[in-house]
């Protein structure tokens, strides 16, 4: 099974080296073909399971409460602009 | 014995007879700590002087006649849970300066109980592995045998407890997280019914199998510990809100008539010879307190790995997509190996055209592999099975090979994929003196049941007493 690493990475966001593409793409391969062995089970009519416990439709009453204070929220980034987070541009001006 | 040995009911019971301090008990384990941790990489973060800062309000408190349920007793855990204003990474260096600004539920509820946190143990980056190898900040070491992995991804909690560095650990479980160290290093841990402890706080690999959950020195003291731990929480909607039973109360019942099934799946090929036999002799205690053994399946066994390794990357691909590296943490390039094979494969198994073949695939035969354990439980009350399928093995010894590492999850994860709890405990050595352990496995929130099976195993043999010579 060939999977293209250089397009996955791009999609998770994940800066690779030329050499790490080369690790990866014969590790992630064998682990793929060992995956494929689901093909064998035949799951026709079979519901997924997703909460494995039953639970449905988890609600709460939606009251305002106390959160983060805004030095709290910025407390960990070095990224940050008159008391908000800076981030890279995504659109050119 | 010294203080830092002892459990959490030998503890309790010293305090209130006044016998030591919790100060004196603190340092006990800091002491350790300080002897041992340099050699083992158990610990990441030590909080020595809040720690005792702590334990000697606690004697005060203690003084006073507060009678809350963990009182001046130090404990480690996990460097997973979010903890306020004490570091934590994840055993990734994505987190390395990670100052969390809230408390994980967790850790809330045992600070709440009186305990004393004295710092964050090892584990494989966001807990993906079975030998903490994966972990950024090096591996832990098994404190019988330094050559050998601790086991993962918990295992530098396992190993911390095993070396007497504190008096309790709580870990988690993904896929074999808690059992598997537990195992390795001749430790109690117990991986809960899924939602039967709130998830909130605890950095996330993949929510749909993460469950919370303790490690202790005797299965008395994990029941005591989940009493605590244990209940529904407004602030994650996945946890239960059934009662939460008085687990110790259950702890004095017998096991005569217990029907113990073994499912033929877990004892065939691949089964190490001295686990095999180890298991054996445990099985023969349990029938001699009056357990009966019937047979039992669980057909889906042979695709359990495939369809964790699936379903657990594809949600942590997920989960580690919103590590920025702006808001809080490093860059995406500080992600290790195993975060960016794994993220790649859940990239994969999610993306256009792919998801029906892998992603849902996987929730069915997960679905085929709960009602396996459903039909299995309808003739007998627990299941017993072996952890690992081979003694700890050494440093190294997988770490070229990641679908090796994968295969050692054999015995644990269809656990986390239908849900059920499950008891390690301690049932022997090898004859290179490393330890092996079993699994007791029940029904969805049957955690007393499995408790008081391990329980009365536990009181029949001594396993558990033993010390690795450190």
């Amino acid at each position: 099974m060939k999977i293209d690493v250089a397009h996955v990475a791009k999609l998770a966001n994940l800066p690779l080296t030329d050499e790490e593409k080369k690790k990866f793409e014969k590790q992630l391969s064998s682990i793929l073909e060992y995956i494929a062995k689901l093909n064998e089970v035949d799951t026709k009519n079979i519901e997924p399971t997703s909460q494995v416990t039953g639970l449905e439709n988890v609600t709460r009453e939606d009251i305002t409460a106390p959160s983060f204070t805004q030095d709290e929220a910025l407390s960990n980034t070095t990224s940050k602009h008159n008391g908000l987070f800076k981030v890279p541009a995504i659109l050119e001006s | 014995m010294n203080l830092n040995q002892l459990t959490i009911s030998e503890a309790k019971e010293g305090l209130k007879e006044k016998k030591f301090s919790s100060v004196e008990l603190t340092k006990a384990c800091l002491l350790q700590i300080e002897k041992h941790n340099k050699e083992l990489n158990a610990f990441l973060t030590i909080c020595k002087d809040k720690a005792l800062a702590a334990a000697k309000k606690a004697d005060e408190k203690l003084k006073n006649g507060d009678t809350s349920p963990l009182l001046g007793i130090p404990f480690s855990m996990k460097d997973v849970y979010s903890t306020k204003n004490v570091r934590t990474t994840a055993g990734s260096k994505v987190l390395d300066n990670y100052i969390p600004p809230y408390n994980a539920t967790v850790y809330q509820k045992l600070v709440n109980a009186g305990a004393i946190l004295l710092g964050k143990t090892n584990c494989d980056a966001w807990g993906h592995g079975g030998s903490t190898e994966n972990s950024d900040f090096g591996v832990t070491k098994n404190p019988w045998n330094k050559d050998y992995v601790a086991g993962g991804s918990s295992g530098g909690s396992t190993a911390a407890l095993a070396s007497d560095m504190t008096i309790f650990e709580i870990g988690e479980d993904t896929g074999g997280s808690i059992r598997l160290p537990a195992s390795f290093c001749s430790t109690v841990g117990l991986k809960v019914t899924y939602g039967r402890v709130s998830r909130y706080g605890a950095i996330a690999y993949a929510s749909s199998l993460d469950t919370m959950g303790p490690i202790t020195k005797s299965v008395e003291d994990a029941a005591y510990l989940l009493e605590i731990i244990a209940g529904g929480d407004e602030k994650d909607a996945t946890s239960s809100p059934r009662n939460v039973p008085l687990y110790t109360k259950h702890l004095t019942n017998n096991i005569r008539g217990l029907r113990i099934g073994l499912p033929k799946e877990f004892f065939g090929k691949g089964l190490d010879i001295e686990v095999k036999q180890t298991i054996d002799e445990a099985i023969k205690t349990l029938t001699s307190q009056g357990a009966e053994i019937v047979d039992a399946s669980i057909p889906s066994v042979e695709y359990g790995i495939a369809t964790y390794y699936i379903i657990a990357p594809s949600e942590t691909s997920s989960n580690l997509a919103r590590y920025d590296g702006i808001r809080y943490g490093n860059k995406r390039s500080s992600f290790g190996d195993e975060a960016k094979r794994r993220i790649m494969i859940g990239t994969y198994a999610l993306s256009a055209g792919y998801y029906d073949a892998y992603y849902k695939k996987a929730m069915q035969v997960r679905t085929m592999i709960k009602n396996d354990f459903t039909k299995a439980f309808e003739k007998c009350d627990v299941i017993l099975s072996p952890v690992s399928p081979t003694p700890p093995f050494k440093i190294g010894e997988k770490t070229d090979d990641p679908l090796q590492m994968y295969l050692v999850d054999i015995y644990t994860v269809l656990i986390n994929l239908a849900g059920v709890p499950s008891l390690a405990l301690p049932c022997g050595f090898s004859k290179n003196n490393l330890p092996i352990g079993m699994q007791l496995i029940g029904p969805q929130f049957s955690e007393d049941k499995i408790l008081n099976a391990g329980y009365q195993f536990e009181q029949a043999t001594k396993w558990h007493k033993q010390k690795p010579n450190l």
